[in-house]
């Protein structure tokens, strides 16, 4: 049974913070932080904007892309680390937002930053076998990093939608394939503030190792190699990750460029790679395969093969969001303000 | 303060967070927030439902300095009188934006956000408010 | 309809007065107006009370009872009125009807509020029930940013500048400065008001009514009565009020009233007159834009001009009418229930000549104008001599 994409959108607050100003604030040097991270700015959620209301923006331009009755959503599932209730689901007042209420199955997700791939996989399996007509699975962050924290420099807000189906599809999902394990390199406890991490910890065990895992895994089962993909997705903590993991696995690294946003708006964690995925979409031509492998710690990763269809192109005449539009609307902020806006004054 | 009353909350929730207001079929005049009887068509009214697109220009701004209770961390922020394009105003804030770049006729679209909170602890309400529309 | 007279009048001090209750200020008011009437306690029928929030402000409701009970009123009937700012005007007016119907021949109305024992925000916050909770104040909308939402558009469709906005709060500055019992009783310049802090743009501090506590009483009776006790009565010519939609954005023009123009035209028709024959006006000014908007829409100035003619001087104490003799929501306070019964008390101390240094020359007709919110409720009334 296929399945895939019908349509998708996107969402990144306006407000961004340079690395520069964060380092300012605490003696680092900017160019070594720049250089080893490979961010030059992250985004910055405005005080009034959460996981929902991010995820809520990018479901409702995914519904104008892809033109369907909202009606006919029957399941809605939203991965984010940042849900602002522990309890309450982001997902069901997306569900009201959008007007698909009340019909339809809806659940919140979290694995770090691999919660909205997994609500795609759900999303197929909710589809492909026909439980519904269509199905929406959302990744969307504000993400924090505690002040001082090298987490700080990247912990970034965003999110996609994707609408999934089986006809009219702007691009096909060929095949998924999960690494999964108990790997500690990263976590919040409940009530806690901000997370904690195993710093070099989350590379070579965590990070390496899954998306590898996931990868290789797919390519085994699909009996794809990379050289037939045009665009490869990584998960995007930050630039270095994703380049270093693409040097393993063989990947060229311009087949990284088109979903490599991490430079532009930092980690968006749960929509780090629908974001990835979304922007090689916005750009990519017709037949383009897309590789596109999540990382979520804790640990796992969910590995994709994609094609994108020529309604993907029919559609773009009348798109009225893309990524790159999201990343030029934006508006420096300074620490002072950025403090005040994500409530780092211990006073608010 | 009423935005802690979660049942007065959640009986707006389709009003707030799309937008749905009415329309009397008779005269064709749009109401948001919704009227369920046509003050001009009294009994000859026929109200139905609508939803509105969105669109709209400042009809009239302010920013506002000195917050009630439950706004004390958003000052300055910008209240306005949004004319929608169905036709009625409606009271909300614009956000994303300086004041500077507000004026009478400037063109904006809703958005959906946070608009109040009980606290730490309570209910966070979502709703509409509108950014500039480029 | 029978004629209806003011026969004493009582107030207190208007400011924050730290060390008065609310029942203090209700009875001081009370019992003032009642020993000024010469009335005895047994010969009051009722008293009416306009009061707009003090469960909100201090918690306590079924205040009527409270008041007729310290006062030592009771048995008789007490009732409150509630109308927003308008309180009590419509208090006034509810006492007026039943002298005027012959129901009661002697009444006491009072209006009363007390601010301060809450915080500035939660207070703001009270303020706010005046306009609508669900659709405008659940978004942030403030009283002061309701009134610059009015300025703004006013500013813009007829040229008002935010210079004359604040000429009007110089000139009651200016009357307050000879008033008594106002809260502010310093004169102010232009640059004050301009320099002053933003509230809600383009509305700064000193376009502002202040918060304050205060009361106002009168003593109302029927001609029998008031001839038994009155030699210099006062006769309520017009009882007028007329209502419009609770939000701004609900109407058809955000700077017209028009609900003080239907008050307005309903009141210049019970009292046979016409603005032009008014001496003095007690204008609901809670901001600056409100005095401008109230002089237009009351008719004394064509739409439009009320700011030209503020900057003129055609509003000052021997302009060609004066407006807020007693300094104004701005100058002399705004307890928001005491304010329309303050009014009322400013216009027979004017019609009598007994509001020394700050009385106009000649008058002969009063009127007084309250509103609450942001024009959804508006009671004029039109006094003048008796007999």
């Amino acid at each position: 049974m296929k399945t895939g994409i019908v349509g998708y959108g996107t969402y990144i607050p306006k407000y961004r913070i340079k690395t520069e100003e964060i380092a300012s604030v605490w003696g680092k040097d900017a160019d070594r932080v720049k250089k080893g991270l490979m961010v030059k700015e992250k985004s910055v959620p405005a005080p009034d904007e959460d996981a929902i209301t991010i995820g809520v923006e990018a479901a409702r331009n995914a519904v104008v892309h892809s033109g369907i009755d909202v009606k006919k959503i029957g399941a809605i599932y939203m991965g984010s680390e940042s849900h602002p209730y522990a309890v309450k689901p982001s997902s069901a007042t997306v569900a009201e937002a959008i007007g698909t209420t009340p019909n339809l199955t809806a659940a919140d997700y979290e694995f770090a930053c691999k919660a909205g791939t997994a609500a795609i996989q759900t999303s197929m399996g909710l589809v492909s076998s026909k439980m519904v007509e269509y199905a929406m699975a959302i990744g969307a962050d504000t993400s924090q990093g505690q002040p001082g924290d090298a987490l700080e420099f990247t912990a970034a807000a965003g999110g996609a939608a994707f609408i999934i189906g089986r006809e009219d599809l702007v691009a096909e999902i060929n095949d998924t394939f999960s690494f999964t394990t108990d790997t500690p390199d990263f976590w919040r406890r409940e009530g806690q503030e901000f997370p904690r991490h195993g710093a070099r910890f989350t590379g070579t065990p965590a990070y390496f190792k899954h998306i590898t895992g996931a990868t290789r895994g797919l390519l085994e089962k699909t009996g794809e190699s990379i050289e037939e993909f045009d665009h490869v997705v990584f998960h995007q903590p930050n630039g270095k990750f994703p380049n270093a993991v693409a040097k393993i696995l063989g990947v060229p690294k311009e087949k990284l460029t088109a979903g490599l946003k991490v430079v532009d708006f930092g980690n968006t964690y749960s929509g780090a790679t629908p974001l990835g995925i979304a922007a090689v979409l916005d750009i990519c031509k017709a037949g383009d395969k897309i590789l596109a492998t999540s990382f979520g710690s804790g640990a796992g990763s969910d590995s994709f093969s994609i094609t994108a269809t020529d309604k993907l192109l029919e559609k773009r005449k009348t798109q009225k969001t893309t990524v790159q539009k999201y990343i030029d609307n934006k508006k420096y902020i300074n620490y002072a303000i950025y403090a005040k806006y994500r409530k780092k004054i211990k006073a608010i | 303060m009423a935005s802690n009353s979660i049942s007065l909350m959640w009986r707006g929730i389709q009003q707030r967070y799309n937008l749905i207001g009415t329309k009397c079929k008779t005269c064709g005049q749009a109401f948001f927030p919704p009227r369920k009887n046509c003050p001009k068509c009294r009994r000859k009214g026929q109200i139905e439902e609508l939803k509105f697109s969105g669109n709209g220009k400042v009809f009239s701004h302010s920013v506002v300095h000195a917050p009630p209770e439950g706004f004390e961390n958003q000052v300055p922020y910008i209240i306005s009188l949004v004319e929608l394009e169905e036709g009625p105003l409606v009271t909300a804030q614009i956000v994303d934006c300086e004041p500077s770049e507000i004026q009478i006729g400037t063109k904006v679209k809703k958005v959906f956000r946070r608009v109040s909170e009980g606290g730490k602890s309570g209910i966070i309400n979502y709703g509409y408010k509108f950014v500039l529309d480029r | 309809m029978k004629e209806v007279y003011i026969i004493g009048t009582g107030i207190t001090k208007f400011g924050e007065l730290w060390d008065k209750s609310f029942r203090d200020l209700a009875v001081d008011a009370g019992i003032q107006a009642i020993a000024d009437s010469k009335v005895d306690v047994s010969e009051i029928d009722g008293v009416f009370g306009g009061t707009m929030s003090s469960g909100r402000f201090i918690g306590q409701e079924h205040a009527a009872a409270l008041i007729a009970d310290y006062a030592g009123i009771t048995p008789k009937p007490a009732i409150r009125c509630e109308a927003a700012c308008a309180s009590g005007g419509v208090a006034f007016r509810a006492g007026y009807f039943a002298v005027a119907s012959g129901a009661m021949d002697t009444a006491v109305v009072g209006g009363v509020e007390k601010m301060t024992d809450v915080f500035t925000e939660q207070a703001a916050v009270t303020l706010g029930g005046a306009g609508d909770q669900e659709w405008e104040v659940f978004n942030g909308a403030t009283f002061p940013a309701l009134y610059a939402l009015i300025a703004r558009r006013h500013m813009k469709e007829f040229g008002t500048t935010e210079e004359q906005l604040a000429q009007v709060a110089v000139k009651n500055h200016l009357n307050g400065s000879m008033n008594p019992i106002a809260q502010y009783q310093m004169p102010i310049t232009i640059e004050t008001v301009m320099n002053s802090s933003p509230v809600a743009d383009p509305l700064k501090l000193f376009d502002c009514s202040p918060i304050t506590d205060g009361a106002a009483a009168v003593v109302i009776a029927s001609k029998e009565v008031a001839k038994e006790h009155c030699e210099k009565p006062i006769k309520v010519l017009a009882s007028a009020q007329a209502s419009d939609t609770l939000a701004l954005h609900d109407r058809r023009k955000i700077t017209t009233l028009d609900a003080t123009r239907f008050a307005a035209k309903d009141a210049f028709k019970q009292a046979d007159t016409t603005p032009s024959k008014i001496d003095i006006a007690e204008v609901h000014d809670c901001f600056t834009i409100a005095e401008i908007c109230a002089i237009e829409d009351l008719g004394f100035f064509e739409k439009g001009k009320g700011g030209k003619a503020t900057e003129d001087g055609l509003t000052a104490l021997e302009g060609q009418l004066a407006v807020n003799t007693s300094g104004g929501l701005k100058a002399c306070g705004h307890p928001v229930g005491a304010t329309g019964i303050k009014q009322i008390v400013e216009a027979v101390k004017q019609l009598n000549q007994e509001a020394g240094k700050r009385n106009r020359k000649n008058v002969d007709l009063a009127l007084t104008h309250n509103v609450g919110g942001t024009g959804a409720t508006a009671v004029v009334h039109i006094l003048g001599r008796g007999y």
